[in-house]
């Protein structure tokens, strides 16, 4: 249910954003990075119920993101893929992904100190409105 | 956009939130920040206690806290454990004793993502407990929590007191309150006249690490009867 948390964010930040510019929003536009596994089910009934208490109707587009990794060491790059975490690793990244550092480390060096290139999180790419 | 960053402001409302901060590693900040959120809660205060030091989260060792046992709930967000009366929540419920290398903008990102989900509900004070210097999480806290307060500790030693002069100087050239100076682990001499908001001093006590673990055990040693003096000239 920590979708709710960050469905909230992302309405949040949509009204504050149409506030400053002084606009009715029409459309947001969401990514969801791999990396923290959102549920999209969970996040989209979020988002709708949300929505429908504070009385607000604009379309939402979602799309995914795959999570890049790179690591610091060696340059090499690759997908993170959850289906190589025990289930409370998954679910220890789904809450901060940053906790990937502790339970992936590089395909080819083996060290841990590697940047999230790609596909963290939940990230509001825009807003549209008139 | 960043969704989090508008969160934060809403998530801590009405709280008044305390970093307790200086320039070095290894001067009590951990102890003196679960201390302090033990004797708030005592004084009848609704704490909150937040460790975000995440290359070395030692706040669950200090209070004995089974992070195994006791997680945070998933309610619309997260709502971080109670423990003595402190609400608590730390990078040790999800990384255990595995170590975490973050770098810089790992480190703003999950302070960021803590900030942002976890509920914290209705609380009068939130303790952060502050990684050592003018790093990441320092510079990220006074950027997104709007109505942070610092609480500084420092050692009477020369080294300590250079490092945490610099770093008052950098808060208040920030125009961040500095609520005070509080001299940990005296031995002799003290480094009061280094300090203009000077709190007060608290003697190096050699029966606290018997104590460690067991807040009952902790409330009772002569650091927290001194650090409880100084408390009471800021609450």
């Amino acid at each position: 249910m920590h979708e709710w948390a960050l469905a909230e964010a992302v309405i949040f930040s949509a009204i504050n954003f149409s506030k400053e510019k002084g606009i009715k929003i029409k459309e947001i536009t969401v990514s969801l990075g791999e990396l923290q596994q959102i549920d999209e089910e969970i996040f989209d009934f979020a988002l709708g119920k949300i929505m429908k208490t504070m009385g607000l109707k604009f379309s939402v587009k979602k799309k995914r993101e795959k999570a890049l990794l790179k690591c610091s060491a060696c340059e090499e790059d690759w997908n993170f893929d959850s289906q190589e975490l025990k289930e409370e690793e998954k679910e220890a990244v789904h809450f901060i992904p940053e906790i990937v550092h502790d339970y992936v480390k590089c395909p080819k060096c083996g060290s841990p100190d590697f940047r999230i290139i790609k596909g963290r999180g939940v990230w509001l790419n825009s807003v549209k409105g008139e | 956009m960043d969704p989090r960053t508008g969160m934060i402001e809403n998530r801590l409302k009405g709280t008044r939130v305390i970093a307790v901060s200086g320039g070095k590693g290894g001067i009590g900040k951990s102890l003196a920040s679960s201390v302090m959120a033990l004797e708030l809660s005592n004084m009848g205060y609704k704490v909150g206690l937040l460790d975000l030091d995440f290359s070395s989260p030692s706040d669950h060792v200090i209070l004995g806290f089974d992070y195994s046992k006791h997680k945070p709930e998933e309610d619309m967000g997260l709502v971080p454990p109670e423990i003595c009366g402190v609400k608590f929540f730390s990078l040790v419920f999800y990384a255990g004793e595995n170590p975490s290398p973050l770098r810089g903008i790992d480190v703003s990102n999950a302070i960021r993502e803590i900030l942002s989900i976890v509920k914290w509900g209705n609380l009068d004070i939130l303790l952060i407990d502050m990684p050592p210097g003018i790093g990441e999480a320092t510079l990220d806290s006074i950027r997104l929590i709007k109505n942070i307060e610092f609480l500084v500790l420092t050692t009477p030693s020369k080294v300590s007191t250079d490092s945490v002069k610099k770093f008052v100087r950098l808060l208040k050239e920030l125009k961040m309150p500095v609520i005070g100076v509080i001299e940990n682990m005296r031995i002799s001499e003290s480094s009061k006249d280094d300090f203009d908001n000077f709190l007060g001093s608290i003697k190096f006590d050699l029966d606290l690490e018997k104590a460690l673990g067991n807040p009952e055990k902790l409330l009772k040693t002569k650091f927290s009867q001194e650090f409880r003096e100084i408390l009471k000239k800021i609450f």
